[in-house]
Protein backbone atom coordinates (compact mmCIF):
# COMPACT_ATOMS: atom_id res chain seq x y z
CA UNK A 1 0.00 0.00 0.00
CA UNK A 2 2.09 2.43 -1.57
CA UNK A 3 0.86 5.90 -2.44
CA UNK A 4 2.57 9.98 -3.03
CA UNK A 5 1.44 11.47 0.75
CA UNK A 6 2.41 8.09 2.55
CA UNK A 7 6.38 8.95 1.72
CA UNK A 8 6.00 12.23 3.20
CA UNK A 9 3.07 12.49 5.80
CA UNK A 10 3.70 12.11 9.63
CA UNK A 11 3.54 8.07 10.67
CA UNK A 12 0.86 9.80 12.86
CA UNK A 13 -0.71 12.91 13.13
CA UNK A 14 -3.18 12.86 16.36
CA UNK A 15 -5.02 16.85 16.68
CA UNK A 16 -7.60 17.44 19.56
CA UNK A 17 -8.24 13.70 20.05
CA UNK A 18 -11.38 13.41 22.33
CA UNK A 19 -12.86 10.49 24.06
CA UNK A 20 -16.07 9.94 25.82
CA UNK A 21 -17.66 7.55 27.93
CA UNK A 22 -21.31 7.57 29.25
CA UNK A 23 -22.14 8.09 32.73
CA UNK A 24 -25.05 8.97 34.81
CA UNK A 25 -24.66 12.54 34.57
CA UNK A 26 -23.78 13.20 30.64
CA UNK A 27 -20.88 12.30 29.33
CA UNK A 28 -17.01 11.99 30.78
CA UNK A 29 -14.51 12.89 28.25
CA UNK A 30 -11.31 10.40 29.56
CA UNK A 31 -9.13 12.17 26.75
CA UNK A 32 -9.42 15.63 26.82
CA UNK A 33 -8.05 16.91 23.57
CA UNK A 34 -4.48 14.97 23.11
CA UNK A 35 -1.94 16.28 20.47
CA UNK A 36 1.13 15.02 18.83
CA UNK A 37 3.11 14.02 15.88
CA UNK A 38 5.14 10.54 15.78
CA UNK A 39 7.45 10.09 13.68
CA UNK A 40 10.04 6.96 13.35
CA UNK A 41 11.13 7.42 16.93
CA UNK A 42 10.81 6.07 20.24
CA UNK A 43 7.54 8.14 21.67
CA UNK A 44 7.00 7.34 25.51
CA UNK A 45 3.36 7.86 27.69
CA UNK A 46 3.63 8.20 31.33
CA UNK A 47 0.93 9.49 33.65
CA UNK A 48 -0.95 8.73 36.56
CA UNK A 49 -3.14 6.04 36.36
CA UNK A 50 -6.56 6.40 34.78
CA UNK A 51 -5.16 9.59 32.78
CA UNK A 52 -6.18 8.26 29.83
CA UNK A 53 -3.06 6.57 27.92
CA UNK A 54 -4.51 3.31 27.40
CA UNK A 55 -7.74 4.77 25.64
CA UNK A 56 -5.53 7.05 23.47
CA UNK A 57 -3.85 4.08 22.20
CA UNK A 58 -7.08 2.11 21.76
CA UNK A 59 -8.67 5.51 19.95
CA UNK A 60 -6.46 5.80 17.29
CA UNK A 61 -6.00 1.53 16.46
CA UNK A 62 -9.46 1.72 16.65
CA UNK A 63 -10.26 -0.65 20.03
CA UNK A 64 -12.27 2.07 21.85
CA UNK A 65 -15.66 0.00 23.18
CA UNK A 66 -19.01 1.14 21.20
CA UNK A 67 -19.89 2.73 24.06
CA UNK A 68 -16.84 5.55 23.83
CA UNK A 69 -17.13 7.93 21.21
CA UNK A 70 -13.99 9.73 19.16
CA UNK A 71 -13.31 13.00 18.19
CA UNK A 72 -10.74 14.52 16.51
CA UNK A 73 -9.84 17.54 14.65
CA UNK A 74 -7.46 15.22 12.79
CA UNK A 75 -6.22 11.28 13.38
CA UNK A 76 -4.26 10.08 10.79
CA UNK A 77 -1.72 7.17 9.59
CA UNK A 78 0.60 8.28 6.94
CA UNK A 79 -1.93 10.74 5.61
CA UNK A 80 -4.92 8.30 5.86
CA UNK A 81 -7.69 9.58 8.20
CA UNK A 82 -8.61 7.25 10.53
CA UNK A 83 -11.88 8.09 11.45
CA UNK A 84 -13.36 8.08 8.00
CA UNK A 85 -11.52 5.16 6.81
CA UNK A 86 -13.23 2.12 5.08
CA UNK A 87 -13.63 -1.20 7.24
CA UNK A 88 -11.55 -2.18 4.72
CA UNK A 89 -8.89 0.02 4.81
CA UNK A 90 -9.11 -0.19 8.62
CA UNK A 91 -8.38 -3.88 8.61
CA UNK A 92 -5.52 -3.15 6.26
CA UNK A 93 -3.78 -0.68 8.34
CA UNK A 94 -4.57 -2.76 11.63
CA UNK A 95 -3.51 -6.09 9.80
CA UNK A 96 0.07 -4.96 9.03
CA UNK A 97 0.63 -0.64 9.62
CA UNK A 98 -0.41 -0.34 13.57
CA UNK A 99 -0.05 -3.32 15.90
CA UNK A 100 -0.88 -2.76 19.54
CA UNK A 101 0.51 -4.94 22.46
CA UNK A 102 -2.42 -4.35 24.93
CA UNK A 103 -1.60 -3.84 28.33
CA UNK A 104 -3.16 -7.06 30.01
CA UNK A 105 -1.39 -10.16 28.33
CA UNK A 106 -3.57 -12.72 29.39
CA UNK A 107 -6.66 -10.90 29.29
CA UNK A 108 -6.39 -10.06 25.54
CA UNK A 109 -4.91 -13.44 24.55
CA UNK A 110 -7.56 -16.09 23.57
CA UNK A 111 -8.12 -18.82 26.29
CA UNK A 112 -9.21 -20.78 23.92
CA UNK A 113 -6.00 -21.59 21.60
CA UNK A 114 -2.80 -22.00 22.38
CA UNK A 115 0.48 -19.43 22.46
CA UNK A 116 1.66 -21.10 19.28
CA UNK A 117 -1.74 -20.75 17.36
CA UNK A 118 -2.06 -17.28 18.16
CA UNK A 119 1.02 -16.43 16.75
CA UNK A 120 0.89 -18.51 13.68
CA UNK A 121 -2.67 -16.51 12.93
CA UNK A 122 -1.44 -13.31 13.26
CA UNK A 123 1.13 -14.60 11.08
CA UNK A 124 -1.25 -15.52 8.37
CA UNK A 125 -3.61 -13.01 8.83
CA UNK A 126 -1.45 -11.17 6.44
CA UNK A 127 0.94 -13.08 4.65
CA UNK A 128 0.56 -16.48 2.89
CA UNK A 129 2.74 -19.38 4.11
CA UNK A 130 2.41 -23.19 4.59
CA UNK A 131 1.39 -24.23 8.61
CA UNK A 132 5.26 -25.79 8.72
CA UNK A 133 6.71 -22.58 7.77
CA UNK A 134 3.81 -20.34 9.98
CA UNK A 135 5.14 -22.81 12.75
CA UNK A 136 8.93 -22.38 12.50
CA UNK A 137 8.50 -18.47 12.17
CA UNK A 138 6.41 -18.59 15.40
CA UNK A 139 8.83 -20.51 17.02
CA UNK A 140 11.77 -18.22 15.61
CA UNK A 141 9.38 -15.09 16.79
CA UNK A 142 9.31 -16.88 20.31
CA UNK A 143 13.01 -17.42 20.99
CA UNK A 144 13.56 -14.05 19.65
CA UNK A 145 11.41 -12.30 22.97
CA UNK A 146 13.53 -14.41 24.65
CA UNK A 147 11.66 -17.24 25.67
CA UNK A 148 13.61 -20.32 27.28
CA UNK A 149 11.51 -23.53 25.71
CA UNK A 150 9.59 -21.73 22.62
CA UNK A 151 8.48 -25.74 22.40
CA UNK A 152 6.55 -26.13 24.69
CA UNK A 153 5.76 -23.19 25.40
CA UNK A 154 4.40 -23.24 21.79
CA UNK A 155 1.56 -25.77 22.66
CA UNK A 156 0.76 -24.25 25.93
CA UNK A 157 -2.45 -22.14 26.81
CA UNK A 158 -2.68 -18.66 27.85
CA UNK A 159 -3.10 -19.80 31.70
CA UNK A 160 -0.58 -22.45 32.01
CA UNK A 161 2.21 -19.35 30.68
CA UNK A 162 3.72 -17.22 33.57
CA UNK A 163 2.88 -13.41 33.61
CA UNK A 164 6.04 -12.51 31.61
CA UNK A 165 5.87 -14.93 29.20
CA UNK A 166 2.54 -13.85 28.48
CA UNK A 167 3.62 -11.02 27.95
CA UNK A 168 6.23 -12.00 25.60
CA UNK A 169 3.64 -13.72 23.26
CA UNK A 170 1.83 -11.17 22.70
CA UNK A 171 4.99 -8.97 21.89
CA UNK A 172 5.99 -11.63 19.19
CA UNK A 173 2.30 -11.88 18.52
CA UNK A 174 2.21 -8.19 17.28
CA UNK A 175 6.25 -8.12 15.98
CA UNK A 176 5.48 -11.15 13.66
CA UNK A 177 3.37 -8.83 11.33
CA UNK A 178 5.70 -6.24 11.06
CA UNK A 179 3.97 -3.44 11.66
CA UNK A 180 4.94 0.35 10.92
CA UNK A 181 3.56 1.68 13.76
CA UNK A 182 3.83 -0.39 17.48
CA UNK A 183 1.97 1.02 20.34
CA UNK A 184 3.23 -0.93 23.51
CA UNK A 185 0.92 -0.42 26.62
CA UNK A 186 3.35 -1.85 29.53
CA UNK A 187 4.58 -4.02 27.41
CA UNK A 188 7.48 -5.26 29.85
CA UNK A 189 5.84 -4.39 33.18
CA UNK A 190 5.67 -8.14 33.99
CA UNK A 191 9.53 -9.08 33.15
CA UNK A 192 12.37 -9.16 34.94
CA UNK A 193 14.37 -6.64 34.43
CA UNK A 194 17.05 -8.76 32.44
CA UNK A 195 14.54 -9.73 29.90
CA UNK A 196 12.91 -6.79 29.88
CA UNK A 197 16.19 -4.65 28.45
CA UNK A 198 16.73 -7.46 26.03
CA UNK A 199 13.19 -7.14 24.98
CA UNK A 200 13.70 -3.46 24.70
CA UNK A 201 16.61 -3.64 22.64
CA UNK A 202 14.60 -5.69 20.06
CA UNK A 203 12.05 -3.01 19.66
CA UNK A 204 14.71 -0.66 19.80
CA UNK A 205 16.11 -2.07 16.93
CA UNK A 206 13.36 -2.41 14.98
CA UNK A 207 13.05 1.52 15.24
CA UNK A 208 16.71 1.98 14.35
CA UNK A 209 16.60 -0.05 11.45
CA UNK A 210 13.10 -0.72 9.96
CA UNK A 211 12.20 2.66 10.84
CA UNK A 212 9.42 1.68 12.72
CA UNK A 213 7.90 4.15 15.03
CA UNK A 214 6.98 3.57 18.68
CA UNK A 215 4.97 4.81 21.55
CA UNK A 216 5.48 2.85 24.75
CA UNK A 217 2.91 3.50 27.38
CA UNK A 218 4.85 3.14 30.78
CA UNK A 219 5.11 3.80 34.13
CA UNK A 220 8.78 2.75 34.67
CA UNK A 221 10.13 6.18 34.51
CA UNK A 222 13.88 5.01 34.79
CA UNK A 223 12.96 2.76 31.82
CA UNK A 224 10.82 5.56 29.77
CA UNK A 225 13.59 7.94 30.56
CA UNK A 226 16.52 6.08 29.25
CA UNK A 227 14.46 4.11 26.62
CA UNK A 228 12.45 6.57 24.80
CA UNK A 229 13.53 9.75 22.58
CA UNK A 230 10.32 11.91 23.63
CA UNK A 231 8.06 12.02 26.51
CA UNK A 232 4.29 12.89 26.70
CA UNK A 233 3.24 13.02 30.55
CA UNK A 234 -0.66 12.49 31.05
CA UNK A 235 -2.46 14.02 33.83
CA UNK A 236 -6.76 13.81 33.38
CA UNK A 237 -7.15 13.67 29.85
CA UNK A 238 -4.70 15.71 28.88
CA UNK A 239 -1.01 15.91 27.74
CA UNK A 240 0.66 18.51 30.98
CA UNK A 241 4.32 18.29 29.59
CA UNK A 242 6.54 17.13 26.93
CA UNK A 243 9.51 16.39 27.68
CA UNK A 244 13.41 15.44 25.95
CA UNK A 245 13.39 11.50 27.60
CA UNK A 246 16.91 11.90 28.80
CA UNK A 247 15.83 15.69 30.74
CA UNK A 248 13.02 14.08 32.10
CA UNK A 249 14.59 14.37 35.50
CA UNK A 250 14.77 17.79 34.98
CA UNK A 251 10.89 18.25 34.15
CA UNK A 252 8.76 21.43 35.05
CA UNK A 253 5.15 20.39 35.47
CA UNK A 254 4.61 19.53 39.37
CA UNK A 255 2.98 16.25 38.64
CA UNK A 256 5.57 14.96 36.86
CA UNK A 257 8.21 16.12 39.29
CA UNK A 258 5.62 14.44 42.40
CA UNK A 259 5.91 11.12 40.09
CA UNK A 260 9.70 11.08 40.09
CA UNK A 261 9.66 11.92 43.70
CA UNK A 262 7.72 9.01 45.01
CA UNK A 263 9.25 5.96 43.43
CA UNK A 264 11.55 3.78 45.97
CA UNK A 265 14.98 4.04 45.76
CA UNK A 266 17.62 1.23 46.03
CA UNK A 267 19.71 3.52 47.78
CA UNK A 268 18.71 6.82 50.65
CA UNK A 269 15.41 5.04 50.27
CA UNK A 270 12.38 7.42 52.38
CA UNK A 271 9.69 5.72 55.09
CA UNK A 272 7.09 6.97 54.31
CA UNK A 273 7.24 7.24 50.77
CA UNK A 274 6.03 10.65 49.44
CA UNK A 275 3.32 11.06 47.98
CA UNK A 276 1.19 13.34 45.68
CA UNK A 277 -0.53 15.63 46.91
CA UNK A 278 -3.25 16.06 43.86
CA UNK A 279 -3.90 19.92 43.05
CA UNK A 280 -7.52 21.07 41.19
CA UNK A 281 -5.85 23.55 39.24
CA UNK A 282 -3.47 20.51 37.13
CA UNK A 283 -6.94 19.05 35.93
CA UNK A 284 -8.26 22.08 33.97
CA UNK B 1 14.65 -1.20 54.21
CA UNK B 2 11.39 -1.46 56.31
CA UNK B 3 11.93 0.85 59.50
CA UNK B 4 10.24 -2.78 60.89
CA UNK B 5 14.14 -4.37 60.78
CA UNK B 6 14.34 -5.48 64.08
CA UNK B 7 10.67 -5.14 65.60
CA UNK B 8 9.73 -8.06 63.08
CA UNK B 9 10.88 -11.38 62.72
CA UNK B 10 10.05 -12.71 66.49
CA UNK B 11 8.15 -15.78 67.47
CA UNK B 12 7.17 -18.81 65.99
CA UNK B 13 7.11 -18.43 61.47
CA UNK B 14 3.39 -18.22 60.15
CA UNK B 15 4.66 -20.17 57.44
CA UNK B 16 7.30 -22.29 56.41
CA UNK B 17 8.11 -24.11 52.89
CA UNK B 18 10.01 -26.82 53.71
CA UNK B 19 12.05 -28.23 50.00
CA UNK B 20 8.65 -26.89 48.21
CA UNK B 21 8.37 -28.69 44.40
CA UNK B 22 5.35 -27.95 41.81
CA UNK B 23 4.99 -30.20 38.75
CA UNK B 24 2.57 -29.50 35.58
CA UNK B 25 3.28 -33.05 34.43
CA UNK B 26 6.72 -33.45 33.20
CA UNK B 27 7.13 -29.50 33.91
CA UNK B 28 9.28 -28.98 37.39
CA UNK B 29 8.07 -25.27 37.87
CA UNK B 30 8.95 -25.31 41.55
CA UNK B 31 12.19 -26.97 42.71
CA UNK B 32 13.05 -27.73 46.37
CA UNK B 33 12.70 -24.29 47.69
CA UNK B 34 13.13 -23.69 51.23
CA UNK B 35 12.22 -20.25 53.37
CA UNK B 36 10.26 -19.33 56.18
CA UNK B 37 8.08 -16.30 57.01
CA UNK B 38 7.60 -14.55 60.51
CA UNK B 39 4.98 -12.86 62.02
CA UNK B 40 5.04 -9.48 60.81
CA UNK B 41 8.07 -9.76 58.55
CA UNK B 42 7.58 -9.46 54.65
CA UNK B 43 9.85 -12.24 52.44
CA UNK B 44 10.52 -11.12 48.58
CA UNK B 45 10.48 -12.97 45.46
CA UNK B 46 12.71 -11.53 42.71
CA UNK B 47 13.88 -13.27 39.62
CA UNK B 48 13.90 -14.59 36.20
CA UNK B 49 9.83 -14.47 34.42
CA UNK B 50 8.97 -18.40 34.46
CA UNK B 51 11.07 -19.00 37.50
CA UNK B 52 7.88 -19.92 39.67
CA UNK B 53 7.63 -16.98 41.62
CA UNK B 54 4.08 -16.79 41.29
CA UNK B 55 3.57 -20.82 41.49
CA UNK B 56 5.04 -20.69 44.41
CA UNK B 57 2.40 -18.53 45.57
CA UNK B 58 -0.09 -20.43 44.20
CA UNK B 59 0.63 -23.77 45.47
CA UNK B 60 0.71 -21.76 49.33
CA UNK B 61 -2.96 -20.97 48.26
CA UNK B 62 -4.23 -23.64 47.17
CA UNK B 63 -4.05 -22.98 43.58
CA UNK B 64 -1.11 -25.08 42.53
CA UNK B 65 -0.28 -28.70 43.23
CA UNK B 66 2.58 -29.28 46.02
CA UNK B 67 3.97 -32.02 44.48
CA UNK B 68 6.60 -32.77 46.93
CA UNK B 69 8.52 -30.84 50.32
CA UNK B 70 5.78 -29.57 52.59
CA UNK B 71 4.22 -25.88 53.34
CA UNK B 72 3.13 -25.33 56.80
CA UNK B 73 1.11 -22.60 57.62
CA UNK B 74 0.44 -21.54 61.44
CA UNK B 75 2.30 -24.90 62.50
CA UNK B 76 -0.48 -27.14 60.43
CA UNK B 77 0.87 -28.34 57.02
CA UNK B 78 -0.81 -27.75 54.13
CA UNK B 79 -2.71 -30.41 52.00
CA UNK B 80 -4.76 -30.93 49.25
CA UNK B 81 -7.61 -28.68 49.93
CA UNK B 82 -7.82 -25.55 52.57
CA UNK B 83 -10.40 -24.84 55.14
CA UNK B 84 -12.58 -22.12 53.93
CA UNK B 85 -11.09 -19.94 56.60
CA UNK B 86 -8.02 -20.55 55.72
CA UNK B 87 -8.95 -18.12 52.80
CA UNK B 88 -9.81 -15.63 55.79
CA UNK B 89 -5.83 -15.76 57.09
CA UNK B 90 -4.19 -16.11 53.77
CA UNK B 91 -5.14 -13.31 50.92
CA UNK B 92 -3.43 -13.25 47.64
CA UNK B 93 -3.40 -10.24 45.08
CA UNK B 94 -2.75 -11.68 41.70
CA UNK B 95 -0.35 -10.93 38.99
CA UNK B 96 -3.00 -9.03 36.63
CA UNK B 97 -5.67 -7.09 37.66
CA UNK B 98 -7.60 -8.22 34.65
CA UNK B 99 -8.18 -11.80 35.13
CA UNK B 100 -8.52 -11.81 39.09
CA UNK B 101 -11.83 -9.41 39.05
CA UNK B 102 -15.43 -11.23 37.82
CA UNK B 103 -16.16 -9.21 35.09
CA UNK B 104 -19.69 -8.77 35.56
CA UNK B 105 -19.68 -7.94 39.17
CA UNK B 106 -19.22 -4.52 40.26
CA UNK B 107 -16.83 -3.18 42.54
CA UNK B 108 -19.29 -3.02 45.75
CA UNK B 109 -19.94 -7.23 44.85
CA UNK B 110 -16.48 -7.82 44.73
CA UNK B 111 -15.84 -6.42 47.67
CA UNK B 112 -19.23 -7.89 49.61
CA UNK B 113 -18.17 -11.57 48.13
CA UNK B 114 -15.17 -12.35 50.84
CA UNK B 115 -17.18 -10.35 53.63
CA UNK B 116 -20.42 -13.35 52.82
CA UNK B 117 -18.59 -16.13 52.71
CA UNK B 118 -16.77 -15.80 55.89
CA UNK B 119 -19.81 -14.42 57.32
CA UNK B 120 -18.38 -11.39 58.28
CA UNK B 121 -20.37 -8.29 59.42
CA UNK B 122 -19.88 -4.46 59.46
CA UNK B 123 -19.71 -4.61 55.61
CA UNK B 124 -20.88 -1.25 54.71
CA UNK B 125 -18.22 0.19 57.23
CA UNK B 126 -15.35 -2.29 55.96
CA UNK B 127 -16.22 -1.63 52.22
CA UNK B 128 -16.11 2.29 52.46
CA UNK B 129 -12.70 1.26 54.63
CA UNK B 130 -11.27 -0.22 52.36
CA UNK B 131 -11.70 1.99 49.54
CA UNK B 132 -10.93 4.59 51.27
CA UNK B 133 -7.62 3.35 52.35
CA UNK B 134 -6.73 2.42 48.70
CA UNK B 135 -7.03 5.54 47.61
CA UNK B 136 -10.84 5.03 45.75
CA UNK B 137 -13.54 7.42 46.30
CA UNK B 138 -17.44 5.70 46.42
CA UNK B 139 -17.65 7.04 43.14
CA UNK B 140 -16.11 3.74 42.24
CA UNK B 141 -18.01 1.78 44.42
CA UNK B 142 -20.58 0.71 41.12
CA UNK B 143 -18.39 0.18 38.49
CA UNK B 144 -17.38 -2.81 36.45
CA UNK B 145 -14.14 -3.95 36.32
CA UNK B 146 -13.79 -3.26 32.54
CA UNK B 147 -15.13 0.61 33.36
CA UNK B 148 -11.66 1.07 35.44
CA UNK B 149 -8.15 2.01 34.23
CA UNK B 150 -5.42 -1.06 35.24
CA UNK B 151 -4.73 0.72 38.27
CA UNK B 152 -7.48 1.20 39.61
CA UNK B 153 -8.79 -2.48 39.09
CA UNK B 154 -5.46 -3.50 40.84
CA UNK B 155 -6.64 -1.23 44.19
CA UNK B 156 -9.88 -2.90 43.89
CA UNK B 157 -8.23 -6.28 44.08
CA UNK B 158 -5.80 -4.85 47.11
CA UNK B 159 -9.18 -3.59 48.77
CA UNK B 160 -10.42 -7.23 48.75
CA UNK B 161 -7.42 -8.76 49.90
CA UNK B 162 -7.50 -6.36 53.01
CA UNK B 163 -11.58 -6.28 53.74
CA UNK B 164 -11.07 -10.02 55.82
CA UNK B 165 -7.70 -8.55 57.72
CA UNK B 166 -5.68 -11.45 57.25
CA UNK B 167 -2.52 -12.42 58.90
CA UNK B 168 -0.62 -13.08 55.61
CA UNK B 169 -0.68 -11.47 52.85
CA UNK B 170 0.55 -12.74 49.00
CA UNK B 171 1.35 -10.38 46.92
CA UNK B 172 1.73 -11.07 43.50
CA UNK B 173 3.29 -7.87 41.62
CA UNK B 174 1.13 -5.37 43.41
CA UNK B 175 2.19 -2.09 41.65
CA UNK B 176 3.70 -2.91 38.46
CA UNK B 177 0.21 -1.83 37.40
CA UNK B 178 0.50 1.31 39.16
CA UNK B 179 1.60 4.63 38.47
CA UNK B 180 4.53 5.95 40.73
CA UNK B 181 2.41 8.00 42.83
CA UNK B 182 -0.19 5.12 43.28
CA UNK B 183 2.48 2.87 43.90
CA UNK B 184 3.66 4.98 46.98
CA UNK B 185 0.60 4.88 48.07
CA UNK B 186 -0.39 1.42 48.04
CA UNK B 187 2.99 0.86 49.65
CA UNK B 188 3.00 3.04 52.62
CA UNK B 189 -0.29 1.27 53.35
CA UNK B 190 0.67 -1.88 53.13
CA UNK B 191 3.66 -0.98 55.58
CA UNK B 192 1.20 0.50 57.79
CA UNK B 193 -1.54 -1.90 58.04
CA UNK B 194 2.19 -4.95 58.71
CA UNK B 195 3.07 -2.09 61.23
CA UNK B 196 -0.63 -2.19 62.59
CA UNK B 197 -1.71 -5.74 62.70
CA UNK B 198 1.64 -7.65 62.03
CA UNK B 199 0.30 -8.67 58.94
CA UNK B 200 3.16 -11.06 57.21
CA UNK B 201 3.55 -10.77 53.64
CA UNK B 202 5.22 -12.84 50.73
CA UNK B 203 5.70 -9.78 47.64
CA UNK B 204 6.87 -10.97 44.34
CA UNK B 205 7.98 -7.94 42.68
CA UNK B 206 10.91 -7.46 39.38
CA UNK B 207 11.54 -3.66 41.24
CA UNK B 208 14.46 -4.51 43.26
CA UNK B 209 13.60 -1.29 44.89
CA UNK B 210 10.42 -1.90 45.65
CA UNK B 211 11.47 -4.96 47.18
CA UNK B 212 14.06 -3.28 49.40
CA UNK B 213 11.72 -0.90 50.44
CA UNK B 214 8.97 -2.97 51.63
CA UNK B 215 11.07 -6.41 52.61
CA UNK B 216 13.71 -7.57 55.28
CA UNK B 217 15.00 -10.46 53.57
CA UNK B 218 14.62 -11.63 49.48
CA UNK B 219 15.12 -15.15 47.47
CA UNK B 220 16.64 -14.54 43.94
CA UNK B 221 15.03 -17.05 41.58
CA UNK B 222 15.69 -18.77 38.35
CA UNK B 223 14.64 -21.69 36.60
CA UNK B 224 12.51 -23.12 39.83
CA UNK B 225 15.18 -23.14 41.85
CA UNK B 226 16.80 -20.39 44.64
CA UNK B 227 19.73 -18.72 43.49
CA UNK B 228 20.62 -17.26 46.70
CA UNK B 229 18.82 -15.61 49.72
CA UNK B 230 19.90 -12.18 50.72
CA UNK B 231 18.71 -9.42 53.12
CA UNK B 232 17.61 -6.15 51.75
CA UNK B 233 20.52 -4.68 53.08
CA UNK B 234 22.96 -7.03 51.67
CA UNK B 235 21.68 -6.57 48.77
CA UNK B 236 21.38 -2.40 48.68
CA UNK B 237 25.48 -2.79 49.53
CA UNK B 238 25.93 -4.95 46.48
CA UNK B 239 27.06 -7.97 48.79
CA UNK B 240 25.65 -10.43 46.68
CA UNK B 241 27.56 -13.63 45.44
CA UNK B 242 25.67 -15.13 42.43
CA UNK B 243 26.56 -13.42 39.03
CA UNK B 244 22.59 -13.68 38.23
CA UNK B 245 21.85 -11.60 41.20
CA UNK B 246 24.22 -8.81 39.50
CA UNK B 247 22.84 -9.43 36.13
CA UNK B 248 19.47 -8.08 38.00
CA UNK B 249 21.05 -5.53 39.31
CA UNK B 250 22.96 -3.91 36.64
CA UNK B 251 19.40 -4.19 34.26
CA UNK B 252 17.83 -2.41 37.24
CA UNK B 253 19.50 0.72 36.14
CA UNK B 254 17.64 0.86 33.14
CA UNK B 255 18.05 0.59 29.27
CA UNK B 256 21.76 1.25 27.90
CA UNK B 257 21.57 1.87 23.88
CA UNK B 258 24.70 0.15 22.43
CA UNK B 259 26.66 2.66 20.34
CA UNK B 260 26.86 1.77 16.90
CA UNK B 261 29.59 -0.52 15.62
CA UNK B 262 31.86 1.33 13.58
CA UNK B 263 31.51 0.40 9.82
N1 LIG C 1 -15.54 1.53 29.13
C1 LIG C 1 -15.36 2.57 29.94
N2 LIG C 1 -16.41 3.25 30.45
C2 LIG C 1 -16.23 4.31 31.27
N3 LIG C 1 -15.03 4.77 31.66
C3 LIG C 1 -13.94 4.13 31.21
C4 LIG C 1 -14.04 3.00 30.33
N4 LIG C 1 -12.79 2.57 30.04
C5 LIG C 1 -11.95 3.38 30.72
N5 LIG C 1 -12.63 4.32 31.41
C6 LIG C 1 -12.06 5.39 32.26
O1 LIG C 1 -11.18 6.14 31.45
C7 LIG C 1 -10.13 6.67 32.23
C8 LIG C 1 -8.82 6.46 31.48
O2 LIG C 1 -8.53 5.07 31.42
P1 LIG C 1 -7.19 4.49 30.81
O3 LIG C 1 -7.36 3.00 30.80
O4 LIG C 1 -6.86 5.17 29.56
O5 LIG C 1 -6.13 4.92 31.93
P2 LIG C 1 -4.56 4.71 31.92
O6 LIG C 1 -3.92 6.05 31.85
O7 LIG C 1 -4.19 3.71 30.89
O8 LIG C 1 -4.35 4.12 33.39
P3 LIG C 1 -3.43 2.89 33.92
O9 LIG C 1 -2.08 3.46 34.02
O10 LIG C 1 -4.02 2.62 35.26
O11 LIG C 1 -3.56 1.78 32.95
C9 LIG C 1 -10.19 5.97 33.59
O12 LIG C 1 -10.63 6.86 34.56
C10 LIG C 1 -11.17 4.84 33.38
O13 LIG C 1 -11.91 4.61 34.57
N1 LIG D 1 -1.07 -24.56 34.89
C1 LIG D 1 0.14 -24.71 34.34
N2 LIG D 1 0.39 -25.68 33.44
C2 LIG D 1 1.60 -25.83 32.88
N3 LIG D 1 2.68 -25.07 33.16
C3 LIG D 1 2.50 -24.08 34.05
C4 LIG D 1 1.23 -23.84 34.69
N4 LIG D 1 1.37 -22.78 35.53
C5 LIG D 1 2.65 -22.39 35.41
N5 LIG D 1 3.33 -23.16 34.54
C6 LIG D 1 4.76 -23.01 34.17
O1 LIG D 1 5.51 -22.84 35.34
C7 LIG D 1 6.59 -21.93 35.12
C8 LIG D 1 6.63 -20.90 36.23
O2 LIG D 1 5.53 -20.03 36.07
P1 LIG D 1 5.29 -18.83 37.10
O3 LIG D 1 4.02 -18.19 36.66
O4 LIG D 1 5.38 -19.32 38.47
O5 LIG D 1 6.53 -17.87 36.79
P2 LIG D 1 6.92 -16.46 37.44
O6 LIG D 1 8.22 -16.60 38.12
O7 LIG D 1 5.78 -15.96 38.23
O8 LIG D 1 7.14 -15.58 36.13
P3 LIG D 1 6.70 -14.05 35.78
O9 LIG D 1 7.69 -13.20 36.44
O10 LIG D 1 6.82 -14.01 34.27
O11 LIG D 1 5.30 -13.87 36.24
C9 LIG D 1 6.39 -21.38 33.71
O12 LIG D 1 7.32 -22.00 32.85
C10 LIG D 1 4.97 -21.77 33.34
O13 LIG D 1 4.83 -22.05 31.96
MG1 LIG E 1 -3.61 1.76 30.96
MG1 LIG F 1 4.39 -14.40 37.88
Amino acid sequence: MTNMKSDTAPLLEVRDLRVSYPTRDGRTEVVRGVNFTLGRERLGIVGESGSGKSQTGRAIIGLTPPTGRITAERLAYKGTDLLTASPRQRRQIRGGGIGMVLQDPRFSLNPLMTIGQQIVEALRSHVRVSGSDARRRALEMLERVRINDPERVFGLYPHEVSGGMGQRAMIAMMLIAGPDLLIADEPTSALDVVVQIEVLAILDQLVAERGMGLIFISHDLRLVSSFCDRVLVMYAGRVVEEIEASRLSEAKHPYTRGLLDCVPRLHNDRHPLPTLQRQAEWAV
Amino acid sequence: MSDLHGKSGTGAPVLIADALGVDFGPFRAVDGVSFEVRPGESLGLVGESGSGKSTILRAIAGLAPISSGAVRFEGKPLGKRREKAFYRHVQMVFQDPYGSLHPRQTVDQILSEPLAIHRIADGERRIRQALDEVGLGSGFRFRYPHQLSGGQRQRVAIARALITEPELLLLDEPTSALDASVQAEILNLLEEIRQHRRLSSILVSHDLAVITHLCERLIVMQSGREVETLTSRQLVAGEVTKPYTRELMAASEGFRRKEPVPA
